[in-house]
């Protein structure tokens, strides 16, 4: 019973913080690049006259998603038009589930784990819903009857499939180094010092890896500057026939598919949760690896966003030339280095 | 006219600049180089302390907004010395108007000196595109677009064609 409830609880905090996070991050989004153009972003939302430095919008956009009209194209296949963000959106909130927020904690004489969903192949798990998340991108551009939807559809297939294999490929050197699949003790893994200073985290042992990451990450969860399936300025994408709320879980979807990539890199790269140099245990020690965790984690949006407002957009061909020839050989030769330079060492 | 011909090197892409990875570091260090400058200077004046500003946008509806000196703006008809319009109805500018959106009428002129001139004078702004080639046509230089007025927004196409004493009504 009190399991339960305790899982109940774990959810909850996975739900809000992906959904918070990603409605926070369409402000971060507007003032990140405002800031950074020399402008002032938006910053009329108000109550009461208080604007809160634009603080306001995120609602104000939640509002304005809700009460549009919900318009589905005559050409429309109906059930499916509507399963699509539905689709989208979930598979990419499952992803939370099977991230270490924290590790395990002893309170009451109890020992809690602080991660939602315990597997012993939690990256699969992550990995398989992200690539499931590609079914909504493809479904929403095939049944909203629009030539333009059908392209990002394609183009959103073509793009998230090439760069899901990337993504196992480059995962496969830091996994090997850490001997598991499971995200806990890819974290514990992580927890030992080289020379008495250094943390043994994912990005020192595996620093190509952790840019190839990047960039697969971006693609996977079609990011700007690899937003194809998007698109704006040439075909608006595959949620060119959506409205009101549905379109809005599209958007939902995007952040926090990059919440899940953030999060995921924070996990295997940067440590997780884990402090250098700082022991965590009791109610405490829960809060930090919770406050570690997200920190890291908006550290890699931070960096991506940022990233999104440097860079213009990849051509189709680029893309593809850049996943199939670039990074999955450089990936398979980092594992093959990783493998063979670990057989030597012993 | 001797042709001359000036041979424009491409600029060669080493190995560096073809991994791209450091093109996208030298990017990433422009914007976050002006993000944490305006950041700051954003922080110092929030804290009421001596800065230059972090952005420089114009809160326009607030502010007004700045136009250059040669904007194209309003049109205005002008006056003779003796207070009538210059116009002499010679529907230059209504020939000449991409949009068609002059529309003049004219009649006898009471001046012996003058052969006629516009009984009506309607210019539907709704159309216009503001290219200015009706002030480059007229002769009398009659017509200019120098009213510095921009927010001509209104709730009717009707009320977007502004007649004759209305195009007047600031010229003295
Ligand atoms: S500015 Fe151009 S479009 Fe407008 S009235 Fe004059 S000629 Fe016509
Ligand atoms: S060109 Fe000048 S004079 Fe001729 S009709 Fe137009 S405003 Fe009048």
């Amino acid at each position: 019973m009190i399991l339960l409830a305790w899982t109940a609880v774990k959810v909850g905090y996975a739900l809000a913080f992906g959904l918070g996070l990603a409605g926070f991050l369409g402000w971060v989004e507007r003032k990140q690049s405002a800031v950074a153009q020399d402008r002032i972003g938006a910053n009329r939302a108000q109550i009461f006259g208080w604007r809160l430095i634009g603080l306001f919008h995120p609602i104000a956009d939640g509002i304005k998603l809700i009460t549009k009209e919900d318009f589905v194209p005559a050409r429309a296949l109906r059930p499916f038009h509507a399963l699509a963000p539905a689709l989208s959106l979930g598979c990419c909130l499952l992803c939370l589930a099977a991230l270490p927020f924290g590790g395990t904690v002893e309170v009451f004489g109890r020992v809690w784990s602080l991660q939602p969903f315990e597997s012993r192949v939690g990256l699969v798990y992550v990995l398989a819903f992200l690539a499931l998340g590609v079914h909504g991108v493809v479904m929403a551009g095939y049944v909203s009857g629009s030539n333009y939807g059908l392209l990002g559809g394609l183009r959103g297939a073509a793009q998230m499939v090439a760069y899901e294999v990337c993504m196992a490929a480059i995962l496969a050197a830091p996994m090997f180094l850490y001997g598991t699949l499971d995200l806990q003790e890819a974290v514990l893994a992580q927890g030992g010092y080289w020379g008495g200073w250094l943390p043994t985290w994912g990005v020192f042992r595996q620093p190509l890896a952790f840019v190839l990451y990047l960039v697969a990450g971006t693609a996977a969860s079609k990011r700007i500057p690899f937003d194809l399936p998007e698109g704006e300025a040439e075909i608006v994408g595959y949620h060119v026939e959506y409205s009101g709320m549905k379109f809005g879980m599209f958007m939902i979807s995007d952040f926090v598919e990059n919440i899940v990539v953030c999060g995921l890199g924070a996990t295997l790269f940067l440590g997780g949760w884990g402090i250098p140099f700082v022991s965590l245990a009791g109610a405490w020690g829960g809060l930090l690896m919770l406050a570690s965790f997200a920190v890291k984690t908006c550290a890699l949006l931070f960096l991506l966003m940022q990233v999104r407002w440097t860079l213009p957009r990849f051509r189709v061909d680029q893309l593809l030339d850049l996943g199939w020839k670039s990074v999955l050989p450089l990936a398979l030769l980092n594992f093959l280095a990783t493998v063979w330079g670990a057989w030597l060492w012993r | 006219m001797a042709m001359t011909v000036r041979p424009v090197s491409r600029p060669r892409r080493g190995l560096l600049e073809q991994s791209y990875l450091w093109e996208v570091a030298r990017g990433l260090g422009v914007t976050f180089r002006h993000f944490f400058i305006n950041l700051a200077r954003h922080c110092l004046r929030l804290a009421g302390l001596r800065a230059e500003p972090g952005a420089v946008t114009i809160q326009y509806p607030d502010e007004p907004a700045v136009l250059g000196r040669r904007a194209r703006t309003r049109h205005r008809l002008l006056r003779r010395p003796d207070g009538s319009p210059r116009c002499t109805a010679c529907l230059l500018c209504e020939t000449i108007c991409p949009a068609r959106c002059i529309r003049i009428t004219a009649e006898e002129s009471p001046d012996p000196a003058v052969e006629k001139r516009a009984k009506t004078f309607d210019i539907d702004l709704g159309m216009c595109v503001f290219c200015g080639h009706c002030v480059e046509a007229c002769p009398v230089d009659a017509i200019h677009m120098d009213a510095d007025q921009v927010e001509l927004a209104a709730y009717s196409r009707g009320d977007m064609i502004w007649d004759m004493p209305a195009l007047m009504r600031d010229t003295k």
